[in-house]
């Protein structure tokens, strides 16, 4: 894992469906200037500057990591750009630390956005490559009959789903930058929404966000403030053609869990991290990730969401900020999650803080849940 | 640091033309060919670079994975940058000491589109792209600034494309004629061509690299750096970036044998010749270089293997290698391989 690395600074945009008053780079610059106030530097204590983003079509720039240089003070300074899907957010932060880690950089800026915006993102991922199949479906078509297997599997009752939209977007009132703040949430509100993908409801999926998340990134002996020490990091993927490949419970992702486990000395997850930011877009990848992180066994997930364990004040809180259902620039909504595991550790979650939180995991995915990035950071040093 | 070295290296037979293989087609061959000359068969840490741009379609690195053989799955991770800047990735990782290996790759089909116009889809889409100045046009403007001789640059394509003759995976193309410009002072022969093509490169840390080659290709400095997009920002007749990280990545620190430059201009030859302070002797891309072969997103990561192999194959003692990456080599790759680490 090599050197010691700690997130000291976090910075978030408020996400929302349009920021008409913001360029690309007057929004990924406020986050960067959030982060580094966080932590009490300015870009000239920055050694180096990640980027990341979904696919670039989703705004129309090509490798926009060239213009944003300016913006985010990266002139003279080495600056890469990361695109791993929809994991990407999460990728760009383990890019970020492997600099610090590697004994490259003392302190680097990680910054992921997203400015949907721009264009329609379910258009922008339903085209397809030369010489391949379309399937004209966007990110729901593709994940409901994932959906449907799991529930067919585990036996799962219909309303699972809908605990879940409601829980992350009651933990979503709590949380400034959440993009859906619906007051008065409920399951009969859910349930009013339409089909979009059976079994996904309207209020199942995740919104279309503009917004940017940025962090910086310190060794050992260029930490200010309050550090959220790395404890573990890993990145798993599988091609998404392999025949007999499980899409429901894909093994990239139990993998990856293991190995970020291993570093930390996880050996029972849901005892031991006290709150997890995980990437649930559409409401049941909750039960679904739960099995496939190791916080419950095989077709037993649903049943710690019916429980309300999941919930801000249950015995493993998932997604206290709302998660990807109640924001999602989708660049950025992988390092969201990675940021908000820093947050909690650092005490500094606000109103959706989880008392006493130690250790917390950040995780991400992407692509046809192939792409895994995770990482998890405590209060202490590793 | 600890030492990090290239053990092996591939690409494609490039082609002018669209051949009808899609992008894992292209790279099967280079990853096995890599594969079967270390005998490795997994690695410790894969990267890849590519461009969605080119393929207009988002995602074109998925598919990709089918051809790498990720299974079981594999840490791996993707920059939409050339595959130069993969490398560096890997290397940064390889640094961390628990893993041993890592295979890089980068991959580009500029046949199937436009990419004088695509290019332009980089600018800053507020205040240039507008402008509708594509890269040709903007690499005009550098050409301009650095006002190279004619005949200096006649004679750069001329060597790059009898190399490239001479070089097996590059283009055929003949000797320079024709006195139109593409955009004044460009002409066409200056433009590095239309390209489809793929690159594989392993990496293997300390003894490991012993093992796995004969004469591994040491990495002794490896540094990249970026300068303002906005080109009135910059003094086009210099390449600054590139200086700063060939100073880092200690190029001075010794003689150069061989320098494989991502010119994908005949007139940035000069200026990266100067900001990496190469003397008259230094011989530069005796590959051909990307005037002679330019597949997008592999092309750097070509330099990188160039400047290795010459070294596996024992023709060269100290090489450099430079990427590049943004409109007007904004940002900048340098790095140096060496016979000892």
């Amino acid at each position: 894992m090599g050197n010691r690395c700690a997130v000291i600074g976090v910075g978030q945009t408020r996400y929302q469906t349009r920021r008409r008053d913001v360029s690309l780079a007057g929004l990924v610059r406020e986050a960067a200037l959030r982060a580094l106030e966080d932590a009490g530097l300015t870009f000239a204590d920055i050694d180096a500057v990640v980027i990341g983003k979904a696919p670039d079509l989703f705004e129309g720039v090509m490798m926009p990591e060239a213009y944003l240089a300016d913006a985010l003070g990266a002139a003279g300074k080495p600056v890469m750009r990361v695109h791993t899907a929809g994991s990407v957010g999460g990728s760009t932060a383990l890019v970020g630390a492997s600099l610090v880690q590697g004994g490259v950089h003392g302190r680097v800026l990680v910054v992921a956005f997203e400015k949907q915006s721009e264009s329609n993102a379910t258009w922008a991922l339903s085209t397809h490559l030369p010489f391949n199949a379309s399937l004209v479906v966007g990110a729901g078509g593709y994940f409901a009959p994932h959906i449907r297997e799991y529930m067919r599997r585990s036996g799962a009752p219909d309303h699972i789903g809908t605990l879940v939209a409601v829980k992350d977007r009651l933990n979503a009132l709590k949380n400034p930058y959440a993009h859906l703040r619906i007051p008065g949430i409920n399951r009969e509100m859910v349930e009013s929404t339409p089909m979009l993908w059976e079994p996904i409801r309207y209020l199942e999926t995740c919104p279309s966000s503009d917004g940017a998340c940025a962090i910086v990134l310190a060794a050992e002996d260029k930490v200010t403030g309050t550090p959220a020490w790395i404890h573990g990091t890993a990145m798993r993927s599988e091609p998404i053609m392999l025949a007999g490949r499980d899409v429901v419970s894909p093994r990239a992702g139990r993998d990856c869990a293991a190995d970020v486990y291993r570093q930390a000395g996880v050996t029972d997850p849901r005892r031991e991290i006290d709150v997890a930011e995980v990437y649930v877009p559409f409401s049941w990848y909750e039960p679904m990730w739960l099995e496939n992180l190791g916080f419950a066994a095989e077709g037993e997930g649903w049943k710690l969401t019916e429980a309300g364990c999941t919930a801000l004040d249950g015995d493993t809180p998932w997604n206290a900020s709302g998660g990807v259902l109640s924001s999602n620039p989708i660049g950025a909504s992988g390092l969201i999650r990675f940021a908000e595991a820093a947050l909690q550790v650092r005490g500094m979650a606000g109103e959706h803080q989880v008392e006493g939180a130690r250790l917390a995991l950040g995780h991400a995915y992407g692509g046809g849940a192939q792409f895994f990035a995770m990482w998890i950071v405590g209060s202490s040093k590793p | 640091m600890r030492e990090v070295a290239v053990v092996a290296f591939a690409q494609t037979v490039h082609t002018g033309h669209d051949t009808g293989l899609a992008e894992p087609e292209l790279l099967l061959p280079v990853i096995d060919e890599v594969k079967r000359a270390t005998g490795l068969k997994r690695f410790g840490f894969t990267c890849s670079g590519s461009c969605d741009y080119l393929a207009g379609a988002p995602f074109s690195f998925v598919s990709a994975l089918d051809a790498v053989g990720a299974w079981p799955p594999i840490s791996e991770s993707h920059v939409e940058m050339d595959g130069a800047f993969a490398l560096y990735e890997a290397w940064v990782r390889l640094q961390h000491g628990d893993i041993d290996t890592a295979l890089v790759y980068g991959f580009g089909k500029s046949s199937m589109s436009d990419i004088r116009e695509i290019m332009t889809l980089q600018l800053d889409p507020y205040y240039l792209a507008p402008l509708g100045l594509d890269q040709v046009s903007y690499a005009a403007l550098q050409a301009s600034a650095v006002n190279a001789d004619r005949a200096a640059l006649d004679e750069i394509v001329r060597r790059s494309r009898a190399d490239g003759r001479a070089n097996p995976y590059a283009l055929d193309l003949p000797d320079p004629a024709g006195d139109e410009f593409e955009v004044e002072p460009l002409r066409p022969y200056d433009v590095a061509p239309v390209t489809d093509g793929a690159a594989a490169v392993v990496l293997a840390a300390g003894d490991r690299a012993r093992e796995l080659a004969g004469r591994p290709a040491w990495i002794t400095g490896i540094a990249h750096r970026a300068e303002p997009h906005y080109l009135g920002m910059r003094d086009l007749s210099r390449s600054v970036s590139t200086a700063e990280a060939g100073r880092a990545a200690g190029v001075g620190k010794g003689p150069v044998d061989v320098a494989e430059l991502h010119t994908q201009f005949s007139h940035e030859e000069p200026i990266l010749r100067e900001a990496l302070g190469l003397s008259g002797d230094v011989v530069v891309n005796p590959s051909g270089g990307p005037l002679a072969a330019n597949p997008v997103m592999a092309t750097g990561l070509i330099r990188i293997g160039e400047a290795a192999r010459r070294i596996l194959d024992a023709a060269a003692d100290r090489t450099v290698a430079h990427a590049t990456s943004g409109p007007c080599l904004q940002q900048n790759l340098v790095a140096v391989l060496e016979t000892s680490a």
